[in-house]
């Protein structure tokens, strides 16, 4: 039996206090009393608390629970909590402080976050929050993957696949094309601008030749068999030996790009025979199409692009990244050749659901790229787009320690994969792509179990 | 024997029960500044006593009693009427940390409320929905014309055994009963003062996985025995005990997991109970590993048949797409209750993926399952209970009308021993506040009957909402709420005439 895929995590400190969402404040009437509600603290906040000169922060905040319990056992009534305003300027609408924080945490420790009480968010919302996923129940055969007795695989393939093998007479009549397989259905990328910090390239490359999967490089000195190196359309393409895979980077679905990549790309092929390639586009309202054209040209294998939000850029905004991979994945079945292609896709991708959200609405692989920045303390102000100053000099971390971050982070999206696909009842990763009969949308539920009831709905 | 004669408190009645902590947080916060010259008269101004006067001193202003600015900055309110212009009301900002989207921090203050006093606040408060913007908290209750229906007078029983099977019927006083809390995952004082207040209300409340303590003994006739995956604590004996045995499937939080108590909570008790060790963390698998299929479920539902000829039987599932399928399973395999538990259920320790993605909230799914269930022709055979997420008596009246014969409530229970989900039960010592906690210390924060009274004034508080709601709709019973869905309305669809005076 092939040895088992787990990702070992170890701890890995922060190097600045993580943003807490509530602070203490205090009335200077203490009575000096004897029963003291800070003593009382089952978490010992106020003994463990500190000034941390470097950063003019009170670390208790980061010790808190918000149990509130010597709020109200003050005898005097003296102390308070207040949601921290560090903490509701942090991050964007998307990228959302409890997410960063979150992810923080994940990247600290490579744990699943667990917790008590029941959810406590929106009813739904947009993007990857207006659908559900669903868990088999008893009628169904299941699995306990979770608890370790029985192996969930997350492994995938990436390359063109033939549909079917010929043979003229006892030989294969076809040549293969080339393929691989990763462990993970995960492959790195990091956005333009940290791709040029030295320490953040070091450690997401490290990163991923540890977890066995792939990183996405722009310039030509990062070698080895886990880079792709990402060329765009007008420059000139020379893979060296190491990489497995390349990928030609298109700005926009335009038929004349399209109709240049088809043929620099089958150049490529004949004069590099095992080299998978991948050509990269934007979301657009022409991606769905364009795919299942060059598909149908034998092209085999995509990367979706969205921004850090998960949309497209400039006019195509309105499309949302997972929406544009369903499209794909059906235009890909119409033509019954899905199963030649490989789809991967990434923008936005903040929380380990959406990996399985994004799979399960029909992409093999996620690419996962400003996660990986926050699992390294970035705060998504986005202003080194501006190319201002990073506050947290991301651009001067130790590559070590980055890279025990992102692989805290991929060992708890791991584990949470496997949780997800635990409770669906599915043994592989393969098996989630497109597989919308696990999942639930909004709208359908509103249409099936409201519309009966209510009438229509004003959207 | 009608079950009705075994409510053995009935002389329990509505008792003032406050806060245990010196501090209380309500929403508003009364400020009075140093140019108070202590003359009084705010405290005959305000009707709702939160100023008093000691000696010549005026105390702290009681602030968790304010109203609200709205009768605070009114002509005969407190901030016009102090003649040095030292009074100054304003939210409360412990208030704002308090709480999320399902739970507002309104909603918390209100169950705290009601536990306190049974009654609904008299406050700037919205007690009936949270915030969450889907869902029970974008559908109203329309307003009606008035009826001549005695809210005292309607009939709020509902009975658990529809199928006529020889099995003795179990009617319940009021279409709610307590969900599965385990030994192990909250104190004793708190599993103790829910069974004491099933009893009171002759209602159940149900052992979850944790086994039954000798403590429960009493309240036999008012427990559920909980028989999931882990089987902890199951024996013939606690199975023989009770009036209804409970297997669950899945836990609307974490459907599709099982369950998993922490090393650090599995006491020396605990161990016992359990039949394990202390210290080291529990698993119950996901899922029964002898059930593949409704023939396997029908052959379980058959042993605590067996094993309990009087005792009736009810399946909790969480909510699949095809929940209605598994409902119907379950009646063929001979349940007497489908117990539906949504996505956004309560837990002592979930992964945050699971509780915010898995399964389907349960506002779907009742009316889905209730539908499907009549077009079968079974729906008046089989009690359908819904869970997962209900906070409040609209809820609770939603839930009925959508299609369900009652529901089961859990997390309002511990917000009215004070719960302020903060979400930390799952680790360490457990709940600080002393509720779901197995620890030696914080475990004896309150007593049985502090925990007993909070939760049957909240019941009391339901109780009389839930009536008035009935009546309004021209019923004189509960059970002929189920499934009106006409009495609803969703205020983000078309047609919805009573928008403006509900929205």
């Amino acid at each position: 039996m092939p040895e088992k895929y787990h990702i070992h995590a170890e701890p890995a400190e922060p190097r600045y206090q993580p943003v807490f969402k509530l602070s203490s404040t205090e009335r200077d009437q203490c009575l000096g009393c004897n029963d003291c509600a800070k003593r009382n603290c089952i978490y010992d906040v106020y003994k463990k608390r500190e000034f941390l000169s470097s950063e003019l922060v009170d670390s208790s905040g980061s010790f808190c629970k918000s149990c509130m319990r010597c709020v109200q056992e003050c005898k005097n009534n003296i102390l308070s909590k207040l949601l921290n305003p560090e903490y509701t300027q942090i991050g964007n609408s998307y990228w959302t402080p409890a997410i960063l924080t979150s992810l923080w945490q994940q990247a600290h420790a490579g744990k699943i976050p667990v917790s008590g009480a029941g959810y406590d968010g929106p009813f739904s919302g947009t993007g990857f929050d207006d659908m559900w996923t669903d868990m088999s129940e008893i009628v169904r055969p299941t699995r306990d993957g979770i608890h370790g007795r029985e192996y969930i695989s997350t492994s995938i393939d990436i390359g063109t696949k033939l549909d079917r093998l010929h043979f003229n007479g006892q030989e294969l009549a076809d040549d293969l094309p080339p393929m691989f397989s990763l462990p993970l259905p995960i492959i790195f990328d990091v956005p333009r601008q940290a791709g040029t910090w030295r320490g953040v390239k070091q450690a997401v490359q490290q990163a991923a030749r540890k977890l066995q999967t792939l990183a996405f490089c722009d310039d030509r000195e990062s070698t080895g068999s886990h880079i792709i190196p990402r060329y765009s359309i007008n420059e000139k393409i020379e893979p060296d030996n190491s990489s497995k895979m390349i990928e030609i980077f298109l700005e926009s679905c335009e038929g004349q790009l399209i109709d240049k990549a088809e043929k620099l790309a089958g150049e490529i092929s004949k004069s590099k025979p095992g080299l998978v390639i991948c050509i990269g586009l934007p979301i657009s309202k022409n991606t769905a199409q364009t795919v299942v054209k060059l598909a149908k040209n034998k092209i085999g294998t995509f990367h979706l692009y969205a921004n850090h939000s998960g949309r497209g850029t400039g006019s195509d905004s309105d499309y949302f990244i997972k929406e544009i991979v369903r499209e794909t994945h059906r235009g890909l079945l119409a033509e019954s050749i899905r199963d030649c292609v490989t789809i991967l896709a990434g923008g936005g991708i903040a929380m380990a659901e959406h990996v399985a959200k994004l799979i399960a609405c029909g992409a093999d692989g996620v690419v996962v790229d400003n996660a990986l920045l926050v699992a390294l303390e970035c705060r998504m102000c986005l202003e080194c787009l501006e190319e201002e100053p990073c506050h947290v000099h991301i651009d001067a971390i130790d590559p070590q320690w980055g890279t025990k971050r992102i692989v805290n982070l991929l060992a708890s999206w791991h584990s949470q994969l496997i949780e997800v696909m635990g409770a669906m009842g599915l043994r592989e990763v393969r098996r989630l792509r497109g597989e919308t009969g696990r999942v639930m949308f909004f709208r359908d539920l509103e249409e099936e179990c409201y519309a009966p009831i209510f009438g229509k709905r004003v959207w | 024997m009608l079950c009705t004669d075994i409510r053995k408190e009935s002389m329990v009645n509505i008792i003032k029960t406050p806060s245990r902590f010196k501090n209380r947080i309500g929403k508003f916060a009364v400020h009075r500044s140093e140019r108070c010259t202590s003359c009084g008269k705010c405290v005959t101004v305000c009707p709702y006593s939160v100023f008093v006067k000691a000696g010549d001193k005026m105390l702290r202003p009681k602030s968790y009693l304010c109203s609200g600015l709205k009768c605070a900055e009114s002509e005969k309110g407190c901030v016009k009427n102090c003649p040095a212009g030292a009074l100054s009301v304003a939210v409360n900002p412990n208030y704002k940390v308090l709480g999320d989207y399902r739970w507002t921090p309104d909603l918390i203050v209100s169950t705290w409320y009601q536990a306190e006093t049974g009654e609904l606040p008299y406050m700037e408060i919205e007690s009936d929905s949270g915030n969450s913007g889907g869902g029970l908290d974008r559908i109203r209750i329309k307003a009606r014309p008035k009826e001549s229906i005695d809210p005292k007078k309607v009939d709020m029983r509902i009975n658990l055994n529809k199928r006529n099977d020889g099995r003795p019927s179990l009617i319940i006083d009021m279409p709610i009963y307590g969900g599965g809390m385990s030994f192990g995952s909250i104190s004793e004082s708190t599993m103790i003062g829910r069974a004491k207040n099933a009893a009171a209300w002759n209602t159940l409340t149900c052992t979850g996985e944790g086994g039954y303590p000798e403590a429960l003994h009493p309240y036999d006739n008012h427990v559920i025995t909980q028989v999931a995956t882990g089987l902890f604590g199951v024996r013939e004996e606690t199975i023989q005990r009770v009036r209804m045995v409970e297997f669950k499937y899945a836990q609307g939080a974490k459907p599709g997991l099982g369950g998993h108590l922490l090393g650090d909570k599995v006491t020396e008790a605990v161990a016992r109970m359990r039949e394990s060790v202390k210290g080291n963390p529990l698993f119950s698998p996901f899922p029964f590993h002898s059930v593949y299929s409704i023939e396997d479920h029908k052959k379980h539902v058959d042993w605590i048949k067996h094993i309990n000829p009087k005792t009736l039987v009810s399946t909790k599932v969480s909510t699949p797409t095809d929940v209605e399928m598994v409902a119907v399973g379950s009646y063929y395999a001979g349940a007497h209750v489908i117990h539906i538990d949504g996505s956004y259920g309560g837990t002592g320790a979930a992964p945050e993926i699971a509780k915010k993605n898995i399964a389907m909230p349960i506002d779907y799914a009742i009316n889905k399952t209730h539908r499907f269930l009549t077009q079968e022709g079974i729906r008046d055979k089989i009690t359908l209970i819904a869970s997962g997420g209900l906070r409040t008596a609209h809820d609770i009246f939603k839930a009925i009308a959508l299609g369900a014969d009652g529901v089961v409530i859990g997390t309002s229970e511990m917000v009215a021993l004070e719960c302020l989900r903060c979400k930390n039960c799952e680790s360490g010592r457990g709940c600080a506040r002393g509720i779901a906690t197995t620890d030696p210390l914080l475990g004896v924060m309150f007593s049985v009957d502090w925990a007993f009274q909070r939760m049957y004034n909240l019941y009391a508080s339901f109780d009389k909402q839930l009536r008035k709601l009935v009546a309004a709709a021209g019923c004189s019973s509960v059970t002929e709420v189920v499934g009106r869905t006409e009495l609803l309305l969703h205020l983000d669809y078309e047609n919805n005439e009573n928008k403006d005076k509900d929205g």
